[in-house]
């Protein structure tokens, strides 16, 4: 495994379990994506661009898109439920 | 249960996960280390059997193509689903909510992002067979483009661009189209999905056979149908911040 591997799995590893101890949803939603990032910098560390490709358009763009929708739906709804 | 008895059932569960993946860590081939025969054949095959250079793709949109039909009805079948299930809100109730885009950076930067994802992933869709990507990741790009717009043009115009009532039908046609090139093979003689067209020179966009249709069918039924999804969650979110008559 060269330096830079172990590096890469290091940033994955962190951003992980930054998800993981996010609290407040949008800052995990946002931290998510920041480990899909870290995912495709692996995965072109390791020489599998088609993957990383993949891993850029899904994890970058479309699931943060929906999770972030979804979360206005959530707090639109809230607001509502309060007033 | 008291606060003992939860730490203990949660220190023996985890210990035995992490025995399990010790164990199953332990079997892996080591890193870096390819042990099967199929990688290194594709690599040798696929220039001189597909004319192709990116093998990932030949093997997505060619000796598997059977298996990636079914990872493309698969997507529409969740956009599908999706668009029953977030009914609560319907076209006509958000139809007259005006949100003007009131910052100029925001504007200009989603036209600017939109532009060139826009680029990007055209590019990916033709050099499918050439460079890494293919129809997959290149009709996400698209559909990505296509969000970005939302930054620059205020919702309602937006909506005209990306409607479901065109994203619908470019996702069905995408999808139908795979399945349809799949039965034309069928039709001549061939296997179902099998390449029914001139291979071509390698290294052009050109080549590749019939597998190029099955890309570019499955570049729109990807970019069709996240935009199904994103519109749907986006409707929804507009009708629910103004307040639509189904949600008061």
């Amino acid at each position: 495994m060269v330096p830079l591997q172990l590096v890469v799995i290091l940033f994955a590893a962190a951003a992980g379990l930054a998800v993981v101890l996010a609290r407040d949803i949008v800052r995990q939603a946002i931290l998510f994506s920041l480990y899909g990032f870290a995912l495709v910098v692996l995965f072109v560390v390791l020489q599998a661009p088609d993957v990383a490709l993949s891993a850029l358009a899904v994890s970058g763009i479309a699931y943060p898109l929906v999770l972030v929708s979804a979360i206005a739906r959530v707090r639109a709804r809230d607001k509502r439920g309060r007033e | 249960m008291s606060r003992t008895v939860r730490l203990t059932m949660v220190g023996v569960s985890l210990a035995g996960f992490a025995a399990l993946l010790a164990w199953g860590v332990a079997d892996l081939p080591s890193f870096g280390h390819y042990p099967g025969p199929y990688g290194d054949l594709i690599v040798k095959l696929v220039q001189p059997q597909r004319h192709m250079a990116n093998a990932v793709t030949a093997v997505v949109f060619d000796y598997r193509g059977f298996d990636t039909m079914g990872e493309e009805l698969l997507l529409f079948a969740a956009a599908s689903a999706l668009a029953l299930l977030l009914r609560e809100t319907r076209e006509d109730e958000v139809e007259d909510i005006r949100e003007p885009v009131l910052s100029d950076a925001i504007r200009g930067g989603g036209l600017l992002a939109s532009i060139v994802t826009l680029v990007v992933g055209l590019y990916v869709v033709a050099h499918a067979f050439i460079t890494p990507g293919g129809g997959f990741q290149g009709g996400v790009v698209l559909a990505a483009s296509l969000a970005f717009l939302f930054l620059a043009i205020e919702y309602q115009r937006w909506g005209k661009v990306a409607h479901s009532s065109i994203m619908e039908p470019v996702e069905a046609f995408g999808a139908g189209a795979y399945v349809a090139l799949g039965l034309i093979a069928l039709a001549s003689g061939l296997a179902f999905l099998e390449n029914f067209m001139e291979l071509g020179v390698f290294g052009r966009l050109s080549s590749g056979g019939s597998a190029i249709l099955l890309n570019l069918a499955s570049a729109l039924a990807v970019a069709g149908g996240f935009l199904v999804i994103f519109g749907e969650c986006l409707q929804e979110n507009v009708g629910a911040r103004h307040g639509s008559r189904t949600n008061r």
